[in-house]
């Protein structure tokens, strides 16, 4: 059962309080942002200073530890990663330039989002 | 103060008799040691502890026991009581098997994290030796350290002597470990009186004493990184009510769990304890209801006017939290009159056994009158002659409703208002 | 700090026992701390959380970041929590039922580790558990809206000590929360920040890998509250550390090492011009000069009192 569904009855809340590890990442954070942060792959090498200071473990790597890009779902679009970067490969642009992508994911909080489900 | 009458026996108590079991044997003991004993045999995984009169004896005792190799507990010598009980905490939530103890201001330390022990479900068994709470500060008994505790939601259950200290803390392990029950419990003992006085007390032998407590089964304990889950987390209102209406229902499961566990041990021990015990109740025109040491003193004065012709009775109520309303209730009926003794006040409000009583008793359609009185406070003794005066007050119905105070020094004329 | 290998790329394989859609910030110090903070820990860890920013964003009901088994009571307590699951730890292993190798971390804020949480970290660390106290130092209680705290810098504003007309902010200096838990004569304490993520990913390493209690405290900037852009999250930290404002250095064994020196030292003024926490500071045509001299002038002693005990512990 997800830890997240609204129980039918109190008896089916979870004993003594807890919650299952790792149920924040239901939660699309990328939907705070108002910058975004987009990756020019020529120019990364791949370095991995912005994944080891990423607030929100938000740069993607492959098994070869090379950087493929951001994980929108999360990305709060601080910017730490662009004034990290040595090459310049990351830049930050409004949010608001892009078409959004999915609307997957909790967004806790706003209106709905309990209530209903 | 006597608990055992010169006539012997278990006045008050079933008996059941048994044959002799290896190992058990009577000691002078007090409850302190008692209870310090009964932690011996139980041995648990964890305790953290910190010393305050009158508890001291007990995590000094026990760490005799630590340090003589008689038990195999992990004894964390915590820097105060706010650290015990949350050192606890996280023992129990790891899923270890945990003790501890404590009176007046260390309990009101710990009163934060109390709730937070009984909605993680820690089954913690706890030696509340009364105390009175400060200030002014007096090391002696009353409940006024113990009763701020009753919304906590731990179970609490308030023993006359060193001899039902022993056998609730055994059954206080079973029953906060209990599936249905996973609610940490406190055995209340009177301070001084009952703490530090000696008497005879019988101990089951050993292996029957770790037989009867068993093996704790935790559930989501904290070491199973296999399985991580999260304790404490901040929980919304979507989400809060419904997480505190789960923990209650462990509280009222306790009833029921506590007859049955209370059978298992009196098979072994001969000695059976009700929530709430009737002394001479049945048949009474006038009750007393009382808790811990002072009821012994009451159920003296009861066979005294029972000798001169008076309907007198005594109910003891030994567990406080949850509250035996049904069996008051039900042994209430009938009765002309009931005078509940608080040994705590309610200040600015109704004293907290009166107040469970009044609330049990109001929807009887024929209630008896309620007579309230607060004795006992800094550990003021309660004599024959308290409790003779409250029978004689009930029989001639001269008190109006409201609070009165036995054994405090007043004015003239100041005990007939509030 | 010689000797520890580290191979970046490796890291990028470990699992985390902290995920994303946590609740903190964009650009809060504190999870990129304790994301550097995890990656050199191999084995599984039990962690305790202090009351605090982190604590309540990362576990917002039942959206739990930690993938790890995490537990939370209150405030003040943290060091005594992880006491608890330390001593049940060796009771169990005792017994057989804890067979695998755990280690325990705990950690707390500012607010719940320099102040009200000081007791059960001192006595945690009189006992000697074997665990690893992690501050997240943003040098004020950030959760309820920035007050003062026995970390917050001298003349730093803070709610409960604003700049005001009068009062230009906090007056006391902050405790040295570091040395106190270095005369508790633990084996490891070290102070960094987010100025080198494998400074800090080292110390916590060592930290968690030496038997017995160990500390580390953490300068990680609160965008929010210090007025920052977000992005300058590692600028500021570099700046805390090449100033002397906050000495990068560690303690093992008794034995003081100071983990960087900076090549190019800047003044303590460029550190708090940075900050809108300290914008009184640079206004009112230089009221506040003699401020600034002292903030560069205790940053200096501090420094030199480092540089003596390395020499004398050497």
């Amino acid at each position: 059962m997800s830890s997240s569904a609204k129980p039918k009855c109190w008896r089916d809340t979870p004993h003594a309080t807890i919650t299952w590890g790792g149920g924040a990442r239901e939660v699309r954070t990328g939907l705070w942002r108002s910058m975004r942060p987009t990756l020019d792959a020529d120019k990364c090498v791949s370095c991995l200073r912005c994944w080891l200071q990423c607030p929100d473990d938000s740069i993607l790597t492959d098994e070869d530890a090379k950087v493929r890009g951001i994980d929108l779902f999360f990305c709060k679009g601080c910017g730490v990663c662009e004034r990290l970067c040595p090459t310049r490969a990351i830049s930050m642009h409004p949010e608001a330039d892009f078409e959004d992508i999915s609307a997957e994911g909790r967004n806790p909080g706003e209106a709905g989002d309990y209530i209903g489900s | 103060m006597r608990t055992y009458p010169p006539r012997g026996g278990t006045r008050g108590k079933q008996v059941i008799t048994l044959a002799p079991e290896a190992g058990k044997h009577k000691v002078m003991t007090s409850g302190n040691l008692a209870f310090a004993e009964a932690m011996r045999q139980i041995n648990p995984d964890v305790a953290a502890a910190y010393p305050i009169t009158p508890s001291t004896e007990i995590p000094v005792r026990f760490a005799e026991f630590v340090a003589n190799g008689e038990v195999d507990t992990e004894y964390v010598a915590v820097e105060s009581e706010h650290s015990a009980i949350t050192a606890c905490v996280g023992a129990s939530v790891a899923g270890a098997r945990v003790m501890t103890a404590s009176s007046a201001n260390g309990v009101a330390l710990m009163h934060e994290i109390f709730p937070i022990a009984a909605a993680f479900r820690a089954p913690i068994v706890f030696g509340l030796v009364n105390r009175s709470l400060g200030a002014p500060v007096n090391i002696h008994c009353d409940h006024s350290d113990s009763m701020p505790e009753r919304d906590s939601g731990w179970v609490q259950i308030y023993c006359e002597d060193a001899q039902e200290v022993y056998d609730t803390a055994l059954l206080a392990v079973r029953l906060a470990e209990h599936e249905d029950v996973l609610t940490p419990v406190f055995v209340c003992q009177d301070g001084f009186i009952t703490s530090h006085c000696h008497e005879a007390v019988e101990f089951l032998g050993d292996s029957a004493a770790k037989a009867f407590v068993g093996e704790r089964a935790a559930r989501y304990p904290l070491l199973d990184v296999e399985n991580p889950v999260s304790y404490g987390s901040f929980v919304p209102s979507e989400y809060y009510f419904e997480i505190k209406r789960n923990q209650l229902e462990g509280m009222n499961n306790v009833p029921r769990v506590y007859e049955a566990l209370s059978r298992e041990l009196s098979a072994l021990t001969g000695r059976e304890y009700p929530m709430l015990e009737s002394y001479r109740a049945d048949d009474a025109e006038y009750l007393i209801v009382v808790m811990s040491s002072a009821a012994g003193v009451v159920k003296d004065v009861t066979d005294e006017l029972r000798e001169r012709g008076v309907k007198a009775g005594c109910l003891r109520v030994r567990c406080f939290r949850p509250f035996p309303a049904d069996a008051l209730r039900l042994a209430s009926r009938g009765k002309k009159a009931v005078a509940v003794l608080d040994r705590s006040a309610g200040i600015g409000g109704t004293a907290p056994l009166a107040a469970e009583v009044k609330s049990a008793l109001y929807d009887m359609d024929e209630r008896p009158a309620v007579r309230e009185y607060i004795f006992g406070l800094g550990g003021r003794d309660f004599y024959p002659s308290d409790a003779r005066g409250v029978f004689e007050r009930l029989m001639s119905d001269r008190d109006k409703p409201g609070a009165r105070f036995i054994g405090l020094i007043e004015g003239e004329n100041e005990d007939d208002g509030r | 700090m010689t000797g520890v290998n580290i191979n970046i790329k490796e890291l990028t394989r470990k699992k985390s026992p902290l995920t994303a859609g946590h609740r903190m910030c964009p650009g809060c110090g504190a999870p990129s701390a304790f994301r550097q903070a995890f990656m050199g820990v191999d084995d599984p860890v039990v962690i305790v959380g202090a009351t605090g920013c982190f604590e309540v964003s990362t576990t917002v009901y039942p959206f739990s970041a930690w993938n790890a088994p995490f537990m939370h009571t209150a405030f003040e307590n943290a060091g005594a929590a992880v006491s608890g699951l330390c001593a049940a730890y060796k009771a169990l292993r005792r017994k057989g039922l804890a067979n695998e190798r755990i280690k325990f971390a705990a950690f707390g804020g500012d607010g719940g580790t320099y102040d009200i949480g000081l007791q059960a970290l001192s006595g945690a660390l009189e006992r000697g558990h074997d665990f690893t106290y992690i501050c997240y130092n943003n040098q004020g209680y950030m959760n309820t809206g920035a007050q003062r705290s026995g970390a917050t810098p001298r003349h730093a504003s803070a709610t409960t000590s604003p700049a005001g007309s009068v009062i230009p902010g906090k007056l006391e200096r902050p405790k040295n929360l570091t040395e106190i838990a270095a005369a508790h004569n633990i084996p490891y304490v070290a102070q960094t920040t987010l100025h080198d993520p494998m400074d800090l990913i080292r110390k916590v390493k060592r930290a968690v890998e030496t038997p017995g209690s160990a500390f580390v405290n953490i300068l990680t900037p609160c965008p929010l509250f210090w007025k920052i852009d977000p992005a300058d999250q590692v600028t500021i930290c570099k700046l805390a550390a090449d100033s002397k404002f906050w000495p990068v250095y560690e303690v093992c064994d008794g034995k003081y090492s100071i983990s960087y020196t900076p090549k190019n030292p800047v003044p303590v003024e460029a550190f708090l011009r940075a900050q809108g926490r300290y914008a009184h500071l640079f206004q009112n045509n230089g009221e506040h000069e003699a401020l600034i001299a002292q903030a560069q002038s205790e940053a200096e002693e501090e420094w030199e009192k480092l540089r003596r005990r390395e020499r004398e512990t050497a």
